[in-house]
């Protein structure tokens, strides 16, 4: 069971230009932000849509191309997850989960049983006769990954599964889905904006920003090596691009920044806040990366407060709340901040 | 609750109510049971009754498809269609009742043939009853349906589509279940409509006792003769047709909401 | 709240005003009106639908007697005229297509009303009369396709009293709100036959022919007239009984089919 795809969607502005690859068991994880096309991406690869060119073959059978082979939804097996659970609200929340083994011909009792199977599986048992309604939002996103499974498809799509749900329900969601997406064997879709949600569910993860993929890896890849701003803001990452010799990046905005490996040609330069210390004066030693910069913003952040800073390099330093306080700063102060060359991450453009 | 609601919301029941205060002070009561007595009233409105829910049938058995096509289907030409099929709503229902003759009736478009090759004709049938009370009260169904189908969240459908449904199992497993409440208001709507069907009915059915004499008819016939007969009956074509709408507003529409 | 009457009534009067002269033109120029030249302002006549041709042309000829007296008319079924009268319209002269309605208003009435015109039932068949249909007979014949006025309505009470007279039970397929409505089924070839007023068949023009049959003489239907007692214009409504009563007026009802008592 596999999934590849080349999908092509031109919708006024934005043109949707994507081609990905999901092997059996495997995990995807489309990653962008909101507008980027990522929900566009999973109607056509659901069959809802129709896109304007490409092709989507699912264990080496077109379900659809360009020429004109276009198998609708109904006929395809697939299991899709929506942001808001979408169960029928006029019917039990068996008969939901039921659903689509009855419209493929399965016998009323038959479908019922294994039904129930299911809802046991995701924590539910017992709560087959009520209705949607009276479910709590994680009970129903259980619910509608139960009516997605039940048909063992051989596609599975998941459109923001746990954005509707509150921080907490999130988090034991977020582990039963990965325990589920585990023991599932076909191809799995996830679109997320969440970078936590990509990190802890996929295999591999596929950044689309307007309407293009512009990286593609697994989880660890692309949370240590982003490669546009928006990847490495999700992941916590000052992102400098620059051009390396030696051990010396002269970044493409002016200035510089040393690092511990050998490097040459265009690179990108990855700093994490935490490794990002501030001074009133220019410290003593000789650290090699040393800058003399403007405070723009502070904002409490957990235990840390996030420093944005301006200058010869823009860059974002998590400094604890009581050196903040013993630093007594002030937006628009001058402060000078160091890094380490050893915690500077540098990799190819 | 404000004023500038309060005031206009008052005046708005009692101008619809009043007149209904008048219809029940100026009832002859003590003679009440004598004029519901008379022959033909109970027929009257057996054949009202009978023709208005036979109307509603067939509205719903037509008038919930095209609602369907007005609402999802991606036809051309959809906003003159739309504007055509509610086109009773604005014609004087004599005329409705002139432009069915011109159709169905023996010497109409349809009718002529139906009449040379059966000898039947549907003009003073109760089926004529039954067509002009469709023709007029069908639009009230058509749009309530279709306005519920814009509101219901078309994503169900989606949903259904991923899991193997057809777009006639969806159709019938979820998009009309979901629209159920708006289905039985449409339903209600025509039907109350079709109660008081005059004017197409009189003119394309006709009018006689047992046959296509309908309770308004009966009601606007005895008001020549007798004002006061007329009342009484008007009074019983109004608390039945009340009680009909009380008792499936509890029994139906009460429970019809969902979600 | 008062009843109003229904403006469109005399818009109609008033494009079928033009006909109505034209009927009129062969007749004397001759004043009828009244001795006192007091006769102006506006004039509110409640008539008998049957009436509009005729009256209107009588109207039109009596504003042209009257400079500064303007005409109006209310043309309904005699019932919601009386309807009407009973609730306080404003009414200056009454003419009723049968004696019960005028007796519902006769309280109101100024003078005894008096019968001034007659109209006869005929039987009305489309063109060419593809029922067949040749007398009174016909309408116990149950395959025809028959319209009746309902006995409710002056014309189908006097339709009843023709079948008893005759001895046959009629077998309608419907019984009309009036005698219009009848006639219309007729128009659209719907109907065999149907029992109206001879005025309603002369009326109809081409596309309706009349069979006068001996029995309808026996059931004449009497419309009477009366001014009424709180008849803002008095002066004027004498002038239009006057004309109505008199030699021209009779000739005019004559002409479109009515029939002197």
């Amino acid at each position: 069971m596999s999934l590849a795809a080349h999908v092509v969607v031109r919708r006024g502005a934005l043109t949707l230009d994507v081609e990905l690859a999901v092997a059996d068991g495997e995990v995807l994880a489309v990653l962008g932000p909101n507008g980027a096309g990522k929900s566009t991406l999973l109607r056509v690869l659901a069959g809802l849509l129709a896109p304007d060119g490409g092709r989507v073959v699912v264990d080496g059978d077109r379900v659809w191309d360009d020429a004109g082979r276009h198998v609708p939804a109904h006929q395809r097996s697939l299991g899709m997850v929506f942001q808001d659970h979408l169960l029928f609200p006029h019917l039990s929340v068996a008969d939901n989960v039921a659903f689509g083994l009855r419209t493929r011909g399965a016998r009323r009792a038959d479908a019922r049983a294994t039904a129930e199977g299911w809802l046991d599986r995701v924590g539910l048992a017992g709560l087959g006769d009520r209705r949607p309604g009276q479910l709590s939002g994680g009970q129903a996103q259980r619910a509608a990954l139960a009516r997605a499974l039940v048909g063992d498809p051989r596609l599975l799509l998941l459109d923001e599964p746990l954005s509707a749900l509150d921080a907490r329900t999130r988090l034991t969601v977020r582990a039963e889905l990965h325990r589920h997406l585990g023991d599932y064997a076909g191809s799995a879709v996830l679109v997320t904006h969440d970078p936590v949600d990509a990190m802890a569910l996929a295999d591999r993860v596929l950044v689309v920003e307007d309407g293009r993929v512009v990286q593609a890896g697994t989880p660890a890849e692309v949370a240590r090596r982003p490669r546009t701003d928006y990847v490495a803001r999700l992941v916590g990452l000052v992102l400098l691009a620059g051009t390396g010799t030696g051990t010396t990046v002269a970044l493409d905005g002016g200035s510089a920044v040393a690092v511990a490996a050998q490097v040459h040609g265009p690179v990108f330069v990855a700093v994490r806040p935490e490794s990002v210390a501030l001074y009133l004066s220019r410290p003593e030693g000789s650290p090699r990366n040393v800058w003399p910069l403007r405070l723009v913003t502070a904002t409490p952040h957990g235990p840390v407060v996030r420093c944005d800073l301006a200058g010869e390099v823009a860059l974002t330093a998590d400094v604890t709340a009581t050196s903040f306080a013993e630093l007594g700063l002030a937006p628009g102060a001058q402060v000078w901040a160091s890094v380490k060359a050893s915690e500077v991450a540098v990799y190819p453009r | 609750m404000p004023v500038p609601l309060l005031v206009p919301a008052l005046l708005a029941v009692g101008f619809l109510v009043l007149p209904l205060v008048g219809l029940v002070v100026r009832a002859p009561w003590p003679e009440i049971g004598a004029q519901l007595a008379r022959p033909g009233v109970g027929e009257a409105l057996r054949l009202s009754l009978v023709s208005a829910t036979l109307a509603t049938l067939l509205s719903l058995l037509l008038g919930v498809p095209l609602a369907w096509v007005l609402a999802r289907s991606q036809v051309r030409g959809r906003s003159l269609l739309r504007a055509l099929v509610t086109v009773p709503l604005v014609l004087p229902p004599v005329v409705g009742g002139v432009a069915l003759f011109l159709v169905l009736g023996r010497q109409g478009i349809v009718g002529r043939w139906l009449f040379e090759a059966t000898g039947f004709s549907l003009p003073f049938t109760t089926a004529a009853v039954v067509v002009a009370e469709t023709f007029v009260a069908m639009p009230f169904l058509v749009i309530s349906v279709e306005g519920a189908l814009r509101a219901a969240d078309a994503r169900f459908e989606d949903a259904a589509a991923t899991l193997g449904a057809d777009r006639w199992t969806t159709f019938r497993r979820v998009t009309l279940p979901l629209v159920a409440p708006g289905v039985a208001a449409g339903a209600v709507l025509c039907w109350a409509r079709a109660l008081g069907e005059f004017g197409a009915t009189i003119t394309f059915a006709g009018n006689f006792p047992g046959t296509t004499q309908t309770m308004p008819l009966a009601v606007y016939l005895t008001l020549q003769r007798d004002p006061e007969a007329a009342i009484v009956l008007s009074l019983v074509l109004l608390a039945v047709s009340l009680a009909t709408l009380l008792l499936l507003r509890g029994r139906w529409l009460g429970r019809g909401a969902v979600g | 709240m008062s009843g109003h009457p229904p403006g469109h009534r005399a818009g109609r009067g008033r494009l079928l005003a033009g006909a109505s002269l034209l009927v009129l033109a062969g007749c004397g120029t001759d004043s009828t009106a009244t001795a006192d030249g007091e006769v102006g302002g506006t004039l509110t006549v409640f008539a008998a639908a049957s009436l509009t041709d005729v009256f209107t042309g009588l109207g039109d000829q009596l504003e042209a007697e009257h400079p500064g007296l303007d005409v109006q008319f209310t043309f309904a079924g005699s019932s919601t005229l009386a309807t009407q009268i009973g609730q306080g319209a404003p009414a200056d002269v009454f003419a009723s297509a049968d004696t019960a309605q005028m007796d519902v208003v006769a309280d109101l009435a100024a003078d005894e009303p008096a019968v001034f015109t007659g109209n006869a039932l005929e039987i009305a068949v489309p063109a060419g009369n593809p029922g067949g249909v040749t007398g009174l007979t016909d309408f116990a014949d149950p395959d025809l396709a028959l319209a009746v006025c309902a006995p409710d309505v002056p014309c189908g009470a006097a339709a009843e009293a023709v079948f008893a007279d005759v001895g046959i039970t009629a077998q309608p397929d419907t019984q009309e709100q009036d005698v219009r409505a009848a006639l219309t089924k007729v128009q659209l070839g719907e109907v065999d036959a149907a029992l109206v007023y001879a005025t309603d068949v002369r009326a109809a023009g081409d596309d309706v022919e009349g069979i006068p049959f001996p029995e309808a003489a026996q059931e004449p239907n009497e419309y009477p007239l009366c001014v009424l007692a709180a008849a803002p214009n008095p002066a004027a409504a004498e002038a239009f009984v006057a004309l109505v009563r008199l030699a021209e007026g009779q000739q005019a009802l004559t002409d479109a089919g009515f029939r002197t008592p």
